[in-house]
């Protein structure tokens, strides 16, 4: 069994209220921060712990505290960004509404590093039993006195908002949160200025996703070190998993950073392998938006090694050979599902939730989702083929936030892994377009 | 004396260096250098506060940081938002990789623009339609059908096609920034989003007519003048008028003797210089009503120049009194009086008509 750090008490029943919360050592942390550290001491610890950002950009959470400006009588915020709305990836929601004290705990913990007096947690809007819960929790931990006016005596005050948001894609951007929060249209900002220095309200601001966050209780507990003691390299601590698509037991699962990927998709203490009668064909590692691999390259790296779920591990290669980890969403599938379809799908998803701000990605997502839709539907040509590589490749990178990026990579990847699959919808519509249709011709499966 | 000044930073810009205030914009430091190498903006609009970083035409690379830190940025930049810093690099025009970026977002621009130019009002004067012409490609890959929108009336002087808009947000701007209330913004999001009013509401303000002059392609227009002329037939010329609400420094644009359309002065860069009241550009149409400054500037690449050259007006004699003025005699043992025009025969001349 792999260490368990955000989800160790899952199974407690009643882990939702607080009191039972209390009794599994909830709070603990904050008692410690509060009493017996300084918030610089706080943000050492987790600088120590090396944790990464469980959003998807995986930048160093330790280090984005640390950028924070610290003008004199300017308000600081910490924005707890729990828009997860990515396809594939379903922890956060997961962890919210089974141990919502955590993620409170944790808020608290990271807004008295920050010396942050007014913090906010956005939740997607489809979300609302969720966000009931939240608020049902953080009333619980303001009757405990953890929240509110001089918390425990210590002089340090913190009040916890929850706003649902309207259920956009691109409010998980954390500019456009911002702007979302403020009350305006979710339009990415550009950058910089960085939310560090101008965020919410024009102050200050960090923003870090649910997991992140909800690691601090933790490493307040248990130190900085021990935290970065788990897992591999840079890749420290555990990560939870989405795992869905055709295997035998899909759910969220928590890893040490270092499980291969082979263990986690065939070990029944995970996935529990391809559904009966089934070989792998494709994952998509970090939610929909990093590249698909095949199966022989998500298994090993180019060079033979095993592949890890790390960082590190996953990008190995670039997007020649590798992927990401993303934000953790592991869609896998079996040699039943269709690429082509599966990346329209994926395509249809950006084009609707594209802002419309900049015009590549406004236009391009379109443009693409309508190629992917003719294709599928039996009425491309091979052109198309190079045409979709070229318009995303004309995407990626030139846009203001990274749902450009997003949009561009599982089609560049899915051409650039499956193009014989692409060849041949086009090259027999017939087929193609019968239900349940798929290519069954030469391809590595697993 | 000097502590006052700021210090200023180098940019080189394709090449060209130049020396802009600490803050300035890459586009405007490469502004500053000429036309040749500034990156193009359509949604970029120096009056306007906030506005850029949208249309990414502007995107260009940058092949160092600064002084202190050579590295190149990873990703293309918008140059109108990113501030300069010193010994900056900039690759605009010479940069393959901007050129190509360029092309795409033209193409990305145009591929639900409906390409109405020969129907369009704002032809001849549109930025989309010189961005396109100098960076695009001349054929179109795109096979689907275009996104298209209904027209809508703004109010009494404006029109709204949606169907021509590339969203650069500059009327969304224009209306935050000199009227008091906005009362239209973007709705939907991707490229369904919509240039609209709160439940089709007119704009009704001195100042709403500003929202035509920054529009930079033919998505809103000027009722009073839709359809009545193409820009090139008619002539520009500076005019000014005692107004109580604005500045009253205007271009007024004639047809023959009448006054057809009346704008607010642009800068070389299409900028409105000064924004001006409805009551000037749309209710004083008679040349009576304003004092007539003199031509108005048009950059000579521009159609509008066609216009330029009409029979009443004097040609420039500067070539003659010039070579008047040059001539010397020349010392020369020949007989001269074999060369002289004049001495030909007078019937040569009556012949030749």
């Amino acid at each position: 069994m792999g260490k368990k750090i955000l989800l160790e008490h899952i199974d407690v029943p009643g882990i939702d209220t607080y009191d039972v919360y209390r009794k599994q050592g909830g709070y603990t942390a904050v008692e410690k921060a509060l009493k017996t550290m300084t918030p610089d001491s706080v943000v050492e610890e987790v600088k120590k712990a090396g944790v990464r950002g469980r959003g998807g950009a995986g930048f160093p959470m330790g280090m984005k505290w640390s950028f924070l400006a610290k003008p004199e009588g300017v308000p600081r915020y910490l924005v707890c960004n729990a828009d997860e709305s990515e396809p594939g990836t379903f922890k956060d929601h997961y962890l919210m509404k089974h141990i919502p004290h955590l993620l409170i705990e944790g808020m608290i913990i990271s807004s008295f590093a920050l010396g942050a007096n007014k913090s906010f947690i956005y939740v997607r809007g489809e979300l609302m039993y969720v966000i009931r819960i939240l608020e049902k929790a953080i009333a619980e931990a303001k009757a405990a006195g953890f929240l509110g006016k001089n918390i425990m005596g210590s002089g340090y005050d913190l009040e916890l908002v929850v706003q649902p948001g309207g259920g956009a894609y691109i409010c998980g951007e954390e500019t456009a949160l911002l702007e979302s929060l403020e009350g305006k249209r979710g339009n990415p900002r550009n950058k910089p200025p960085f939310p560090a220095v101008k965020g919410l309200y024009q102050c200050p601001t960090v923003v870090n996703n649910v997991e992140s966050i909800s690691t601090t209780p933790w490493i307040v507990n248990n130190g900085g070190d021990a935290y970065a003691a788990i897992g591999i390299g840079r890749s420290t601590g555990t990560k939870l998993i989405s795992a869905s698509g055709h295997i035998n037991k899909p759910g969220v699962y928590e890893i040490e950073l270092g499980v291969s990927v082979e263990d986690f998709i065939y070990a029944d203490e995970w996935c529990g392998g391809i559904r009966p009668g089934h070989k792998l064909k494709a994952v998509v590692a970090g939610g929909s938006s990093v590249p698909i691999l095949p199966a022989n390259l998500i298994l090993n790296l180019a060079n033979g090694d095993k592949r890890l779920m790390t960082y590190e591990s996953l990008s190995d290669g670039g997007f020649a050979t590798g992927t990401m980890l993303g934000s953790g969403g592991f869609i896998v599938m079996d040699e039943t599902a269709c690429v082509v379809r599966n990346t329209w799908n994926f395509s249809r998803f950006y084009h609707h939730e594209s802002c419309g701000q900049c015009s590549p990605c406004r236009e391009g997502t379109g443009w693409m989702e309508k190629v992917l839709h003719r294709i599928e539907h039996g009425h491309g040509s091979l052109h198309d083929i190079d045409l979709l590589v070229d318009v995303a490749k004309k995407i990626e990178g030139n846009t203001i936030c990274p749902l450009g990026d997003a949009a561009a990579w599982p089609v560049g990847s899915a051409i650039r892994h499956f193009r014989d699959e692409f060849e041949w919808h086009i090259k027999h519509p017939v087929e193609a377009t019968q239900p349940g249709a798929v290519y069954r011709g030469e391809m590595a499966l697993v | 004396m000097e502590d006052n000044k700021p210090q200023l930073v180098k940019v080189t810009v394709d090449g060209i260096e130049v020396e802009v205030e600490p803050g300035t914009t890459i586009l405007q430091a490469a502004r500053k250098i000429g036309p040749e190498v500034a990156p193009p903006a359509m949604c970029y609009y120096q009056p306007l506060k906030g506005s850029g970083g949208k249309c990414r035409a502007c995107l260009v690379k940058v092949a160092a940081g600064s002084a202190k830190d050579p590295r190149p940025m990873p990703k293309l930049v918008a140059s109108c938002i990113t501030p300069v810093q010193d010994g900056m690099v900039v690759e605009n025009t010479t940069s393959p990789q901007v050129l190509e970026a360029r092309k795409g977002v033209v193409e990305f621009l145009l591929i639900n623009h409906p390409l109405d130019c020969p129907v369009c009002d704002q032809a001849g004067e549109c930025d989309l339609q010189n961005f396109a012409f100098e960076h695009g490609a001349a054929k179109t890959r795109y096979e689907e059908e275009r996104r298209t929108f209904d027209k809508h009336d703004l109010g009494p002087y404006i029109q709204l096609h949606m169907t021509r808009c590339i969203l650069c947000y500059r009327c969304v701007f224009t209306a935050d920034q000199i009227t008091n209330k906005r009362v239209h913004g973007v709705m939907n999001r991707g490229d369904h989003a919509e240039i609209s009013t709160y439940i089709e509401k007119a704009i009704d303000n001195d100042f709403s007519g500003n929202v035509i002059d920054v529009c930079p392609v033919g998505a809103l227009t000027d009722k009073t003048y839709r359809f009545k002329n193409r820009v090139w037939f008619s002539r520009p010329v500076d005019a000014h008028r005692d107004c109580p609400t604005c500045s009253g420094n205007v271009t007024l644009w004639y047809r023959g003797e009448e006054v057809i359309r009346v704008t607010a002065r642009k800068n070389e860069w299409n900028e409105v210089k000064e924004f001006i009241c409805n009551t000037c550009r749309f209710e004083t149409k008679k040349t009576s009503d304003w004092v007539i400054e003199g031509p108005t500037k048009i950059a000579r690449s521009s159609v509008i120049t066609a216009n330029k050259y009409r029979a009443d007006t004097v040609k420039p004699d500067f070539v003659s009194r010039i070579a008047a003025a040059n001539y010397k005699p020349i010392d020369d043992a020949r007989d001269t009086s074999q060369l002289s025009i004049q001495q030909l025969p007078p019937e040569r001349f009556a012949n030749s008509n």
